[in-house]
């Protein structure tokens, strides 16, 4: 006999990434019992997005990115879509090709040549200079999470100050809607 | 039909249209309003219970024993955090229960006022949903649909928060409606087609065997009368968790005993040698699956649960079912009548003839004495002498619980009320009051253990008020046995602080709660005692002297597998049965 015990390891342990889209009552408290729920219960939250997207009938969409197990993403949407206020669960991962973008603000602080640098960058990347000063800039930045994350790779080194994100919002690809 | 009125008065309305009887609570500060209109009238009937705790154990047992949601009132502050506990045991159990909170007026609420808490933020892990009212307008669809939440799908506790100030506040009231929650429907019918695969796979079976739980008593009593159909329908034996005795009659043929740690040597061999198994409505809890790797290793698995997320959680299983057990299992029922499966009856007798081999090891045995009363003879005769009789059952939890589910046997649902997911102690005492104001006729037990009865030992006092004649039963080891035991397998017999020191004369206890008091430690006069506790009118305390170190077995110890159960004519050291990583498992 082998001496292993808890946990089980007749599933499959790979760790995958996905992002979950959910659409809830906008009441007080629902953040707290979503977020609640991934404390509890040991899950990663990657990121997390909330605002109200239909007012007159109080509806809010909350995209979570959370990465684990294929046992333990199913046990998430389970317990998800069990809450009283969760209308539905989508699986964007799962549904194939969705849109993913975040938007970010970025401070590069500097004189001289990394300023010049910064918004040559800027540029490049495709990013509005929202606020300049002679000392800073402050860009915005709206793409995929990669782009921003090379764009704040590449920033470093220019003086890169402050960044602040959004966090992820999603779509499903084509004509489904949720 | 709509009415002007307080929001203290909607919600003393909301509970008479709901058809609440009986309500349990303490008042205080926050909910003088709702007392002042619950004064005013005589359809609901407040219990006064003796500590909040109390109250939500109280409403377990009502609702436990009679199938309808358990209502409980508490004040703010302290009233609402003692009934955590409770609602906890009520989320863990799936035990539908309403709590009202009362809460410090809305202009106030994070100002640390006296006897405010966030009740909202502290209950909402613990319960299935929760509400802080904090308009009147809300008021009337916040109370109706707690109770629609609190019973549809998975059972569970509601709290709602409600602010002073929208005690006194005037609104208008409405009735409640059909499906009050705009948008909350748990599935309930099975899918039809993993059903028929389902029948399918029980048609071939060779070594099958049913794997009840709580589920099927929280599915009403006709669940149960279908489960009874569909068993022997198929011929197949039965078993059943803590949280399912009653479903399945233990008189009957079929039926193997409890399954799990402290379940029976059959049970626990036939779900690792099974080649299908058909859970319904029980959840793979750890006390059920022991070393989950090696948990019936052989056997494909159909999983039959009101809740999604059960399924898959600790156990992979190939046919899983969302849906109500009384749906499912009249599904079942109606498509094996249709198709008559040929089932593989050789097969079936050897596996028959396998399940008697085990029952053959007489498991629950034990060795009996004539100078001491054993805590396993102690539950045998008062089974065998309330036999016949209208007979409820609750316990606090410990090695006298396992030895309750072990040797009082239930022939119906609803008779067995016992803290099995939390394992709160203190719960069995409270919960009989409540049984006993659902069933006044019924002769209610509390079966406990000298160090759980004191957690909760205040509500005598309720009791005694409103004359309820429940027995408590202690079998009185002098030791938190459960603990010892533990302690005696993992940690060398060093009793730390498991010995129940200054215990307080427990037939003097009776006399000053106002009730009756026994004692007996002699075998010999166990019967009389026991007779005179059944046939006395009103509340009893039995001190049931027994063996001081008995171990409650069969075990499976922690981190082990069914087949590596421990029985009792064990002879080896009790010392070395558990190795370091199992130590590490609760």
């Amino acid at each position: 006999m082998s001496v292993s015990h808890y946990p089980a390891v007749s599933f499959d342990q790979t760790v995958r990434r996905h992002t979950l889209s959910v659409i809830v009552d906008n009441e007080p408290g629902v953040l707290s019992r979503i977020a609640g729920l991934f404390s509890g219960r040991g899950y990663n939250i990657e990121s997390l997005t909330v605002s109200e997207t239909e007012a007159e009938k109080h509806i809010s969409r909350i995209t979570i990115v959370t990465s684990g197990s294929e046992k333990i993403i199913d046990q998430i949407k389970n317990h998800l879509d069990r809450l009283v206020p969760v209308h539905r669960v989508v699986d964007l991962t799962l549904q194939g090709e969705s849109i993913e973008r975040e938007l970010a603000l970025l401070k590069v602080v500097g004189k001289g040549d990394h300023r010049m640098e910064a918004l040559r960058l800027a540029t490049a990347f495709g990013a509005r200079t929202i606020d300049a000063t002679v000392t800073s800039f402050v860009f915005e930045l709206t793409g995929a999470t990669d782009d921003i994350e090379r764009f704040i790779k590449v920033l470093g080194p220019c003086g890169l100050a402050e960044v602040s994100r959004t966090g992820i919002a999603a779509m499903a690809r084509g004509s489904e809607v949720m | 039909m709509s009415e002007m009125m307080t929001g203290a008065e909607m919600v003393v309305r909301a509970l008479r249209d709901q058809n609440v009887e009986h309500l349990f609570g303490y008042p205080g500060g926050a909910v003088l309003p709702i007392y002042d209109a619950l004064f005013q009238q005589d359809f609901v009937k407040h219990i006064l219970v003796r500590q909040e705790g109390g109250a939500v154990h109280s409403a377990e047992g009502y609702a436990r024993s009679s199938g309808k949601v358990g209502v409980v009132l508490v004040t703010s502050g302290p009233g609402a955090t003692n009934a955590v506990t409770g609602l906890t045991d009520a989320l863990m159990d799936s035990i539908p229960l309403v709590c009202i909170t009362g809460q410090v007026p809305t202009h106030l609420i994070g100002s640390d006022a006296f006897q405010e808490c966030d009740t909202v933020g502290i209950t909402r892990s613990c319960t299935k949903h929760n509400y802080l009212v904090k308009r009147i307008e809300d008021l009337p669809r916040i109370l109706h649909e707690a109770f629609y939440v609190a019973s549809n799908g998975r059972p569970g506790p509601v709290v709602i928060d409600i602010p002073k100030d929208i005690q006194f506040a005037k609104g208008v009231y409405s009735r409640p409606k059909d499906n009050q929650h705009k948008t909350y429907r748990p599935t309930v019918k099975g899918d039809l087609s993993k059903i028929k695969a389902a029948i399918d796979l029980m048609s071939k079976a060779k070594r099958p065997v049913f794997y009840t739980g709580g589920g099927v008593i929280n599915a009403g009593p006709h669940a149960s009368a279908l489960l009874r159909e569909l068993v022997h329908l198929t011929g197949f034996p039965c078993t059943s968790t803590l949280m399912g005795l009653g479903a399945f009659p233990a008189a009957d043929k079929q039926w193997l005993g409890m399954l799990g740690m402290h379940g029976t040597y059959e049970a626990n061999l036939a779900m690792h040698g099974c080649d299908v198994m058909i859970n319904i409505g029980a959840r793979f809890d750890d006390r059920i699956t022991g070393r989950i790797d090696a948990f019936s290793p052989g056997s494909r698995k159909i999983h039959v649960d009101i809740d999604p997320s059960s399924i898959n959680k600790n156990v992979k299983v190939e046919i899983p079912i969302v849906g109500d057990c009384a749906h499912v299992l009249e599904d079942m029922v109606r498509l094996w009548r249709e198709l008559s499966p040929q089932v593989d009856k050789p097969a079936l007798k050897s596996w028959w003839g396998q399940i008697n081999e085990w029952r053959g090891r007489n498991s629950l045995g034990f060795q009996n004495s004539d100078t001491i009363i054993k805590p396993q003879h102690a539950v045998q005769r008062l089974y065998e002498l309330t036999k016949g009789r209208d007979t409820y059952v609750t316990t606090e939890v410990g090695q006298h619980q396992m030895w309750a589910a072990q040797y009082f046997h239930f022939e119906e649902p609803n008779r067995w009320m016992t803290s099995g997911g939390l394992g709160t102690m203190g719960y069995g005492l409270p919960a009989a009051i409540g049984v006993q104001l659902a069933h006044p006729k019924a002769l209610v037990i509390d079966i406990a253990g000298e160090a759980s009865i004191l957690m909760n030992i205040q509500e005598m006092s309720t009791a005694l008020q409103y004359r309820l004649p429940v027995k408590i039963f202690i079998l009185n080891n002098e030791y938190m046995g459960m603990v010892r035991q533990w302690q005696e397998l993992l940690h060398g017999g060093r009793y730390s602080s498991s010995y129940s020191e200054a215990l307080p004369d427990f037939v003097k206890l009776a006399e000053a709660y106002g009730s009756h008091g026994i004692r007996c430690s002699d075998p010999a006069k166990l019967d009389d005692a026991i007779m005179e506790m059944i046939e006395t009118p009103r509340a009893v305390i039995f001190d049931c002297v027994v063996a001081k170190e008995e171990n409650c077995f069969p075990m499976i110890p922690s981190g082990k597998a069914h087949n590596e159960m421990i029985l009792n004519d064990f002879t080896g050291d009790t010392k070395t049965v558990i190795d370091a990583k199992g130590r590490e498992l609760v």
